[in-house]
């Protein structure tokens, strides 16, 4: 069975999948490792230092939360994970190459914050046009792009203009550009605000079984409540990690009963720790 | 650079602009109006058959100009830039798809704007219409990878905006349309020497004034395309995959 998926997976590994790199990442799937690898990663934005090193690990075929406050980093940590961030040093090894590699970019999604799609064109037409983007054959893509907007729950919208949609419709657009071309690993910056909580639950259904079919999923958010839906959470705050456990894992090792405590607790231990926002404590 | 990609981002950037009905009608109608003032400006003397032609290359260079620097700038800001940048497009793609989907638009408007300008206006010319619309053409696609360049340096649309009159009203000056580039300053002829609305102003005089312009006109649209080309590239080379 685990054949079957790694088989699978080396075929959804993009139209033109070179060789080795399948078996990269079969050999990755077997073990059980990891998707995303960050090792040390320094980010300076205008002069200030945003991410003063951070180490990481994102398992395959899971779904896993970052979550922090607004203004600790993460934006910039996703950036740097699709290899489109400056980064002052470190390393970011995904699906065991290089971040923003050329053989990645049609095997790596990434949705930003806000939408990025075209409001001056239909729904059709955008997803069209990153379609062939990624490559998808011209005789695929109308297929294409209904499956990607029946996934977001748009599937009669495809006609209209995206300046006219709301918040929230806007950005499953941007969402649906990324489940495009089936990509291993989405990088989505805060998909689910602003939604109504039956679209969001759908969603995140959505992010599960892609998970289940061998995709890796990175998903952040300011919302601790959506702390539940992830198989691994990773807490981040000023630049660091706090926790890089399973919500169970974290709740048991600070022994609070929710998670936004769980974050307080870890704060407080870091403040009072000589290295604080390393994640020590917790490892 | 991959065709594919090329033509995919030309038919992205050409359904923005039909969508947008009032830029369209914008696009093919101001030249028009322009031209039309102009010759009216000058009803009772001969001077609209020596600026008609100059005019013809500037309208659209500076209109296009305007129109492709709004347009990139508007992808960088939205992040529609950076999505593509973490898909498999390279930037020559992204560039050269600009300046087709700008270039097609451009020979639409230089072609109204000169079939105007010698039917409607009865601007008299000397030379072949065809040529009058080939440098027209090239103007405009000249006018749109400049625009596509500098837009590179402008972090908001009130920059982008005033870098027409910066970069592109001392061409205006400069061109030999008020004053002969000869009879200029020495060191401002050499610096309209430099400049490539100078040789499209050059190329459209001797349209206008001599019956046989071909080598001339082919060597200026030769300087013309080398800027058309620099641009691109200079355009391309601004773009980063990788931002601050």
């Amino acid at each position: 069975m685990g054949n079957a998926r790694n088989v699978r997976n080396a075929q959804k590994a993009g139209h033109a999948p070179d060789q080795g790199q399948a078996d990269r990442d079969s050999r990755t799937d077997r073990a059980g490792g990891a998707a995303i690898r960050v090792q040390d990663l320094r980010v300076v934005r205008g002069g200030r230092v945003v991410i003063p090193g951070l180490s990481l690990d994102v398992p395959t075929g899971q779904v896993v939360g970052l979550l922090g406050p607004s203004g600790c980093g993460k934006t910039t940590l996703l950036r740097s994970i699709v290899g489109v961030q400056i980064v002052a040093s470190g390393t970011i090894q995904v699906l065991g190459q290089e971040a923003g590699s050329p053989g990645l970019r049609d095997r790596v999604a990434y949705v930003t914050q806000a939408a990025s799609v075209y409001p001056d064109l239909t729904v059709d037409e955008n997803l069209g046009y990153f379609a062939s983007v990624l490559g998808i054959e011209r005789r695929q893509v109308p297929g294409a792009v209904r499956k990607a907007l029946a996934a977001v729950d748009l599937a009669d919208r495809g006609q209209d203009r995206v300046g006219r949609l709301s918040g929230g419709q806007l950005s499953r657009v941007s969402l649906a550009v990324a489940l495009l071309g089936s990509p291993r690993v989405l990088v989505l910056d805060e998909p689910t605000v602003g939604l109504d909580p039956v679209l969001r639950r759908d969603l995140w259904d959505l992010f599960h079984r892609l998970a289940a079919a061998g995709a890796t999923l990175l998903v952040s958010s300011h919302v601790m409540d959506e702390a539940g839906r992830c198989d691994r959470l990773l807490l981040m705050r000023e630049g660091g990690l706090l926790a890089d456990d399973t919500l169970g894992g974290i709740l048991a090792a600070t022994g609070c009963s929710d998670i936004e405590s769980a974050f307080l607790h870890l704060v407080d231990t870091a403040a009072a720790a000589p290295r604080p926002g390393t994640g020590e404590e917790t490892r | 650079m991959n065709a594919h990609l090329t033509w995919a981002t030309s038919a992205r950037v050409l359904r923005q602009i039909r969508h947008d009905r009032r830029t369209l009608a914008l696009l093919l109608v101001v030249p028009c109006l322009l031209l039309g003032l102009a010759a009216w400006v000058f009803d009772q003397t001969p001077i609209f058959d020596t600026v008609g032609g100059p005019l013809l290359g500037i309208f659209p260079f500076v209109i296009m100009f305007l129109l492709t620097s709004i347009v990139t700038l508007r992808e960088r800001q939205t992040g529609t830039m950076e999505r593509l940048f973490t898909m498999p497009l390279g930037k020559g793609d992204f560039v050269a798809g600009y300046a087709l989907a700008f270039g097609l638009l451009a020979t639409i408007q230089a072609a109204i704007a000169s079939l105007f300008a010698v039917w409607v206006l009865d601007l008299s010319i000397a030379g072949p219409v065809w040529m009058l619309i080939v440098v027209a053409v090239v103007d405009a696609v000249l006018g749109s990878v400049f625009g596509l360049f500098l837009s590179a340096f402008a972090a908001t649309e009130f920059q982008a905006v005033q870098f027409m009159p910066a970069f592109v009203l001392p061409q205006f000056f400069l061109c030999g349309l008020f004053v002969e580039r000869s009879d200029l300053p020495r060191a401002l002829e050499l610096l309209s020497d430099v400049l490539p609305l100078s040789y499209a102003v050059d190329a459209m005089k001797e349209i206008v004034s001599r019956t046989d312009p071909g080598t001339d006109v082919a060597g200026d649209l030769l300087i013309i395309l080398v800027f058309v080309v620099a641009s691109i590239a200079a355009g391309a080379a601004t773009l980063r995959r990788r931002t601050a």
